[in-house]
């Protein structure tokens, strides 16, 4: 039986990730949607606006950028138009390095998400569905939260070393909290009639968590792997700022010591594309597994 | 009166419940037996405790007081052999209606063709021969009800427990489904605890009506139905039946007023 049944709302996550969400999860015309729902436009025309925004964008960036080269309004190297970032990029493509960096980052976010994912799931199920497991868990976990996960990054370099350890256990512990605290929720708010239907269809313990308990909790825990991912990404940037060789966020703070800001601003563009990718990727994920919510 | 032993056996059960510290007794000294094949509905005004004693059968909840036996022995929580219906239907809305039908076949290990067959056999008892493949969420209530009808017999339980199984439902599809279910019971000859707060309705599928009283819930009164087992609901002695019995819940109904 589920412990307790009356569903709580989940408090906000701390500051840190409610930027990160911002800036990954929901995009805007998301969130616009939620607000007006008024009639969809044809696929079509939605995407035109859509390549028309960005194209306006890079216009007004080349614009901006032409001018201050023309009017010598400052320094040019501030402010690169999109070409010589798009250059930057490839030019570390050209020479193999760029790939390093990616794989570097990619390596850390998995290694670390993948942690914090089975440990928010491992602690975050039992504890959702056992009373006595989570008053012996959220404790800790209500003390520890609100410190903002940035502030404890200097701690793990001090324990762990200046290493892979440090930043892949940074990733961890920032990505814990969410996605744990959307697993306990998940799997408190289950309609406890679903459970007792399942009983009396003979399901035992195990059926129980397997055949319903999961499939009930999937959805919200899918959006707290969301958030997860978002963090990871969020997070990592910060920790490639200290003591890294390889890494974007080294390549960003790189760029920064020897002033190369078309580097900067393409490592960035990069990030932001990993970023995207990962919660598409996840979205994807999420339409298959709960095809479901919308059949047909 | 009951015919052959009895197949449920409600002894001596009471539930009090905790409210501010006291004890607030909702079903006090419950003696009921229920024949096997017999259909069975609880009537009463609403807060007298019918749906506890459902779910107390189930084995939801505990008793305060007494024992339920199935079949002489004493029932330990939940099982796969008292199937339940709820009034919210209660799907698991992440499985297709197939899936649903076939979840505890699927529990116990049957094989696939054999699930794929009974599967088949129910859905097309409940007429519901051309949704196996779609979810939940497209299907009306009455069309869920339907469903769940069908998962809960397809699950082979001698006992089927209904909690107000069309109390959600708007008047045509409730009469509907207790015509199929009055047809469905023809044919499958379960042992059915139904609840329900609407007479007509427990006097056009019982064979047997227990009135209970306004809260703390006792038994009132015991109507056995003698009625054809196909009915009409405006032949006059059904009326009659309809009328008695409306006599007796509304003294109950006007003490919750009063």
């Amino acid at each position: 039986m589920l412990a307790e049944t009356q569903p709580r709302r989940l408090e906000s996550a701390p500051g840190v990730a409610n930027l990160a969400v911002g800036s990954f999860v929901s995009s805007v015309p998301e969130l616009m949607e939620w607000g007006l729902r008024g009639s969809a436009l044809p696929r079509r025309r939605a995407l035109t606006l859509r390549l028309g925004s960005v194209l306006v964008f890079l216009g007004l960036w080349c614009l901006v950028s032409g001018l201050v080269v023309l009017l010598e309004l400052f320094n040019p190297i501030f402010l690169p138009g999109p070409w010589m970032v798009i250059g930057a990029v490839i030019e570390l493509g050209a020479k193999g390095q760029l790939w390093v960096h990616i794989a570097s980052t990619l390596e850390r976010v998995a290694v670390g998400f993948g942690t914090g994912a089975v440990l928010a799931l491992g602690l975050g199920l039992p504890a959702g569905y056992f009373r006595a497991v989570r008053n012996l868990v959220e404790p800790v976990v209500e003390l520890l939260r609100p410190i903002p996960p940035l502030a404890v990054l200097p701690l793990f370099i001090v324990w762990v070393g200046i290493g892979e350890g440090s930043k892949i256990g940074f990733i961890t512990y920032a990505t814990f909290f969410p996605m744990f605290l959307t697993t306990v929720h998940a799997v408190r708010q289950i309609d406890p009639l679903l459970l007792r239907a399942a009983q009396s269809l003979g399901a035992r313990p195990t059926q129980l968590f397997r055949r319903v308990i999961l499939p009930a909790a999937l959805p919200e825990i899918l959006t707290g792997v969301r958030l997860g991912v978002a963090l990871s990404f969020f997070v990592i940037v910060i920790s490639e700022f200290i003591g890294a060789e390889h890494g974007l966020g080294f390549l960003i703070n790189d760029g920064r010591n020897f002033f190369l800001v078309p580097q900067m601003l393409g490592a960035a563009i990069v990030l932001g594309l990993l970023g995207w990718s990962g919660n598409e990727a996840l979205r994807l994920l999420e339409r298959r597994l709960l095809r479901w919510q919308h059949p047909g | 009166m009951i015919p052959g032993p009895a197949k449920i056996h409600i002894q001596r059960v009471s539930k009090a419940f905790a409210v501010d510290g006291r004890q607030a007794p909702a079903l006090v000294d419950i003696e009921l037996e229920v024949a096997e094949r017999e259909f069975l509905c609880i009537l009463g005004p609403s807060g007298c405790g019918k749906s506890t004693l459902l779910n107390i059968v189930a084995g939801f909840v505990q008793p305060t007081g007494g024992t339920v036996l199935v079949d002489g022995q004493p029932i330990a929580g939940p099982g796969a052999d008292r199937g339940v219906v709820f009034q919210e239907y209660v799907l698991f809305p992440w499985l297709t209606v197939a899936g649903n039908v076939e979840f505890g076949l699927a529990l116990k290990g049957v094989p696939s063709a054999e699930r794929r067959r009974t599967v088949t056999r129910y859905l097309d008892l409940v007429g519901l021969g051309g949704h196996a493949a779609k979810f939940p969420v497209q299907l009306s209530g009455g069309m869920k009800q339907r469903v769940a009808i069908a998962r809960a017999l397809a699950n082979s339980p001698a006992i089927i427990l209904m909690d107000e199984p069309f109390g959600a439902l708007d008047a045509q599809t409730r009469e509907v489904l207790q015509d199929e279910l009055s047809r469905i019971q023809r044919v499958e000859h379960k042992t059915i605890v139904f609840v329900t707060h609407s007479i007509r309705e427990a006097v056009y599928l019982a064979d047997r009506v227990v009135v209970m009283t306004s809260a703390p819930g006792r038994i009132k009164q015991v109507f056995p139905i003698k009625l054809p087992e196909i009915r009409d609901r405006f032949a006059p002695d059904f009326t009659q039946y309809e009328s008695e019995i409306t006599r007796v819940v509304k003294e109950e109904v006007a003490k919750v007023h009063e």
